[in-house]
């Protein structure tokens, strides 16, 4: 089903709304990659295909996006960071059919996605794995051994999706260990490599649809905390929770928008 | 252990569903898996950290995955990877360490495995398989892959007597009998006691206990062992592992739960890796005091009476 603009409010909309009632941060992160999750879960993935968040505190945006797609009722996002939950603050090990593995500490998505699609290939079944890794992430020397792994396999049904909303933990990624720019970095890996507007829901989708005969790598430029002006490109959007007034101005530019 | 190894994976990758991946280890000793496997036999490169996450995937895909490397490249390098990838999710990843304990010996410190299933086990799901013999392996390699579970197999060197009969594996085996105290060691260590203990005479000779399986809480002492310790009052543990964590500390905490009532309790294990110099595997085994002269100067003055 393709998405509109409305879809992509109300989910903007929604994952505010839990993160404001639980009190909790990674918003900006969260709010960077929704877009494209929103695409992926409506639009792209087939029950034969797989999905691994490697940015784990992206959660808040993938729960939203399978409550989106109708993978988790609203009741399950009521319990977000809640005690008891399944929807922990980054992705749990068991108990959602939809996600596979528990992810959060970086550098860890993109060697389970390889290994996924190798497996796939191994067995020789189609469909497709996507992974979405942050940019910051790529300091991590696990991902280079992926990414080793991912193009000396050719794996075709391996798609990497780059967050790259510029702005890590504790600075720009360019400041705290610049990979800039990330795409010729990662151009000596021989794949295939696109670098598009990840807020422009046709760019996702073209890139997404793409084949190819090796692996794919789609540098997303993004910005963090998309849609609210006062967390646009903001780094403490990383941590920050939304008191009352910021969600009512927050939601309030997202309806407007 | 190796070629016993790969003789046990030649036969089961016979299973289409069999995947094995190797850190760029087994020179001389796994061609024949190579060449059994095609491309179900990934030489996945100097990568430990990527090798381990993807073989979860692959468990997780309905794969039967191995994982092989010098052993403390298999699980140290990759602990969070173990942990994160295999351990929480309970995927039935088999990684095969060689040399445990001090088997690459003159290597140096980096390649000893000293602290690998103490570090292990502390996750969850986690089980460890410390072949005693080299004719374990065959045992040890099919109930490893049935476990369902994550898996570690410390594979080493098995050294009994010559002409030893081997007897047929078992988690626990009792490998020496007489008159005194038991004595229990983990993995191939054991199988170094062996000869000494039989030359003692059966008033003192210990009774010498192997242990192949662990936790111990999957895997508990049999019922004639803790009654020799009870009847004793004595238990004496060797192993090629730094006493935290190991072995020894489980038996001691199992005393005290269940009420043993032990008087001497003599632990025997690797020293850490803080020596000044570096030897083969025996010359390190007696600087910790594992080696059989060792043990049985500390033993020997105890094992009548214990008895």
């Amino acid at each position: 089903m393709t998405i509109t603009d409305s879809d992509l409010k109300r989910a903007r909309k929604r994952l505010l709304q839990m993160h404001f009632e639980s009190r909790v941060g990674h918003i900006g992160g969260n709010l960077s990659c929704l877009d494209a999750l929103m695409v992926l879960y409506h639009e792209v993935l087939t029950p034969q295909d797989r999905f691994v968040l490697s940015k784990g505190h992206a959660a808040g945006a993938l729960y939203t996006a399978l409550w989106s797609s109708g993978r988790i009722g609203d009741d399950a996002l009521k319990t977000f960071h809640k005690d008891a939950t399944l929807l922990a603050g980054h992705p749990p090990a068991s108990g959602i059919d939809d996600i596979l593995f528990a992810t959060g500490s970086l550098g860890h998505g993109l060697s389970l996605a390889a290994g996924a699609a190798k497996a796939l290939e191994l067995k020789g079944e189609g469909g497709m794995v996507y992974c979405l890794t942050s940019d910051g992430e790529w300091q991590e020397g696990s991902t280079y051994e992926a990414m080793v792994f991912a193009s000396h396999h050719r794996l075709s049904n391996l798609k990497i999706l780059v967050d790259h909303n510029q702005l890590q933990g504790f600075g720009t990624t360019s400041e705290v260990a610049s990979m800039a720019p990330l795409g010729d970095r990662l151009a000596g890996f021989e794949l295939d490599l696109k670098v598009i507007d990840g807020h422009d829901l046709g760019a996702i989708r073209a890139a997404l649809a793409s084949r190819s005969n090796t692996c794919q790598l789609i540098v997303m430029q993004t910005h963090k905390g998309r849609g609210v002006s006062f967390m646009e490109d903001r780094m403490e959007w990383h941590y920050l929770p939304l008191g009352a007034e910021q969600y009512a101005q927050a939601v309030q530019e997202v309806e407007a928008r | 252990m190796r070629k016993q190894f790969c003789d046990s994976l030649v036969a089961r990758s016979s299973r289409p569903e069999m995947v094995f991946l190797t850190g760029d280890l087994g020179f001389m000793a796994l061609e024949p898996l190579k060449e059994a496997m095609g491309p179900r036999f990934i030489n996945a490169g100097v990568a430990e950290q990527n090798m381990v996450s993807v073989a979860a995937a692959m468990a997780r895909e309905g794969l039967d995955a191995w994982v092989y490397s010098i052993a403390p490249f298999c699980y140290a390098r990759p602990f969070e990877q173990i942990r994160n990838d295999v351990a929480f999710h309970n995927l039935p990843v088999k990684l095969v360490g060689n040399g445990g304990g001090y088997g690459y010996g003159v290597m140096g410190p980096t390649h000893h495995a000293i602290e690998d299933y103490g570090v292990l086990l502390t996750l969850p799901n986690m089980r460890a398989f410390t072949p005693v013999f080299d004719e374990d392996v065959t045992e040890v390699v099919e109930r490893a892959g049935e476990a369902g579970a994550p898996a570690y197999l410390r594979l080493g060197r098995g050294e009994p007597p010559p002409g030893y009969a081997v007897p047929a594996y078992a988690p626990w085996r009792q490998l020496t009998s007489g008159q005194g105290a038991p004595v229990v060691a983990v993995a191939a260590l054991a199988s170094t006691y062996i000869q000494a203990f039989a030359d003692l005479p059966d008033d003192a000779r210990p009774n010498l206990w192997a242990v192949a399986e662990l936790p111990l809480s999957r895997n508990p002492p049999p019922e004639l062992l803790v009654e020799q310790i009870r009847r004793s009052g004595a238990l004496a543990v060797a192993e090629e592992h730094v006493r935290c964590g190991g072995v020894g500390s489980e038996l001691a905490l199992m005393a005290l739960d269940q009420g043993w009532r032990i008087n001497r309790f003599d632990h025997f294990y690797a020293r850490a890796h803080h020596y000044e110099t570096y030897g083969s595997q025996a010359f390190l085994r007696a600087q910790s005091s594992l080696d059989p002269a060792s043990l049985l100067a500390v033993l020997a003055p105890h094992l009548k009476a214990a008895g």
